[in-house]
């Protein structure tokens, strides 16, 4: 049955495949995790402020979208970002905007209530005699976060937070429905332009599978360390 | 913004005459909940078996249940949708292959199966941790009384276990309603897929999204709703959740 198969496109198609799909896909991943992350932890703490209305409204944000499919956020930022990029800038029409900016600032949003949902959950596990010693040693709001609170929380969720990641990469290749070229959309295009769909699909498959599986192993083994630690 | 809303288009008549575009997000709507639905029931048969493997003394059983679960978590869901639907027919013999492909409403087959196995992983890892999370004398007063594995698993773990791991079940149910909007990428016009189609016949944009929008946000709180009263019918009284 694989006799009529040609592993040799595969080959062939190497260097377009990791040179420009995976280096979107990578880059993608990394900015949007850390963009996230940023207003993820922003999000968390709008949460837990005490402050009723801006706690709702951080609050109604992620609810929002953890009830979307990720299809539906790409779409909606896809032809959303050009007019709010007209809006911002004060232009007659509206902007337009690249591939790569319009599903970064689509995942970082989308991202950003999950990761939001981790830092809170890592916040709240600090017990609280951490931030009343800060306060007791004076320090400020901001100081007590940045110097006491988040490093402990941020470091307690690594773990999750880099699971998260994980996911985020495999959600990636979701650009797929805006026709862009990241590492699914290449080997798409490969299989599509030499009609070897098989070939190109069991490839991404195994790319994918084997750098999750490197990378949650990894995530196990971090996991392991700093368990022993405390 | 110079954007010309129209949000009397949902009663206009959709160019496929099959009503108006209100009709076509409400017929993607169907389709969603239909796949959703198939889609659950093979995620918590599946889920269930491979969570029960992964909790056996049985060091096979342990390694079936592990390799299962890395299978379908380390693929995006939309290359495993891509296996079924492309490369399977292609591996298959002829006649069988020829057959996958032909089959009426093959995407719909594949959605639900492909996003059925993808969510029975997530199951499978709740229900090994809700049932690792059972104390220890629950198995073993099940053992002393003399019941086999099966019946310490029918009868003591699992009716505990579910009940244990219904909250994220509920939300992986949530997820699997929204995974099944993956399966735009195979040709399946569901929700989401109508609204695109909607967006491209009459260049209505942001209606058209809101609306699928909308819809999902009702779907969402209609499962949360049914799920926290369902986790009330069930809870035991004295034990875990219940009063």
């Amino acid at each position: 049955m694989f006799s009529t198969l040609d592993f040799d496109v595969i080959r062939r198609s190497l260097g377009y495949l990791f040179y420009e799909g995976m280096t979107f896909t990578l880059t993608l991943t990394a900015l949007s995790a850390f963009g996230g992350l940023v207003f993820g932890t922003l999000i968390a703490l709008m949460r837990l402020s005490g402050y009723g209305l801006l706690g709702r409204i951080a609050g109604l944000y992620v609810d929002f979208m953890r009830s979307l499919p990720l299809v539906l956020v790409i779409f909606w930022f896809y032809f959303l970002v050009p007019y709010i990029g007209q809006w911002l800038t004060g232009a007659s029409r509206p902007i337009k905007v690249g591939a790569f900016s319009s599903s970064l600032i689509t995942f970082i949003m989308f991202e950003a209530a999950y990761f939001s949902e981790i830092m809170r959950a890592g916040i709240q596990s600090i017990s609280k005699g951490q931030p009343a010693a800060a306060n007791a040693l004076g320090m400020t709001y901001s100081q007590t976060m940045r110097y006491v609170v988040l490093p402990q929380a941020f470091r307690n969720m690594l773990p999750v937070l880099l699971t998260q990641t994980i996911v985020l990469f495999q959600d990636t290749s979701l650009v797929y429905v805006l026709s862009i070229t990241d590492f699914l959309g290449a080997a798409s295009k490969v299989a599509q332009r030499d009609g070897r769909l098989v070939e190109m699909y069991l490839f991404a498959a195994v790319v994918y599978f084997t750098i999750s599986c490197i990378a949650s192993w990894g995530v196990r083994r971090l996991q392991a360390r700093i368990s022993i630690v405390r | 913004m110079n954007y010309n809303w129209n949000w009397g288009i949902f009663f206009e008549p959709n160019p496929m005459g099959t009503g108006t575009y209100l009709d076509m997000l409400l017929s993607g709507l169907w389709l969603t909940i239909r796949t959703a639905l198939l889609a659950w029931i093979i995620a918590l048969v599946c889920g269930s078996i491979v969570g029960v493997l992964r909790t056996l003394p049985s060091k096979t059983a342990q390694w079936i249940g592990f390799l299962y679960v890395e299978f379908f978590r380390n693929m995006p869901l939309l290359v495993q949708l891509f296996l079924w639907f492309f490369v399977l027919p292609e591996l298959l013999p002829r006649a069988a292959g020829l057959w996958l492909k032909q089959l009426p409403n093959a995407p719909f087959w594949t959605a639900a199966i492909g996003v059925g196995l993808f969510m029975s992983a997530r199951v499978a890892v709740q229900l090994g941790a809700g049932i690792a999370s059972l104390p220890r004398g629950q198995k073993q007063a099940a053992t002393a009384l003399g019941l086999t594995t099966g019946q310490t698993y029918r009868y003591v773990l699992l009716p505990l276990a579910f009940r244990i791991i219904l909250p994220p079940l509920t939300s992986e149910f949530l997820n699997t309603i929204k995974n099944t909007a993956v399966a735009i990428t195979i040709g399946l016009i569901e929700l989401t897929g109508q609204a695109r189609s909607m967006q491209e016949f009459s260049f209505q944009v942001f209606e058209a999204f809101t609306a699928a929008t909308v819809i999902y946000l009702l779907i969402n709180i209609v499962v949360v709703t049914g799920m926290r009263f369902l986790e009330r019918r069930v809870a035991i009284p004295g034990y875990i959740s219940g009063k």
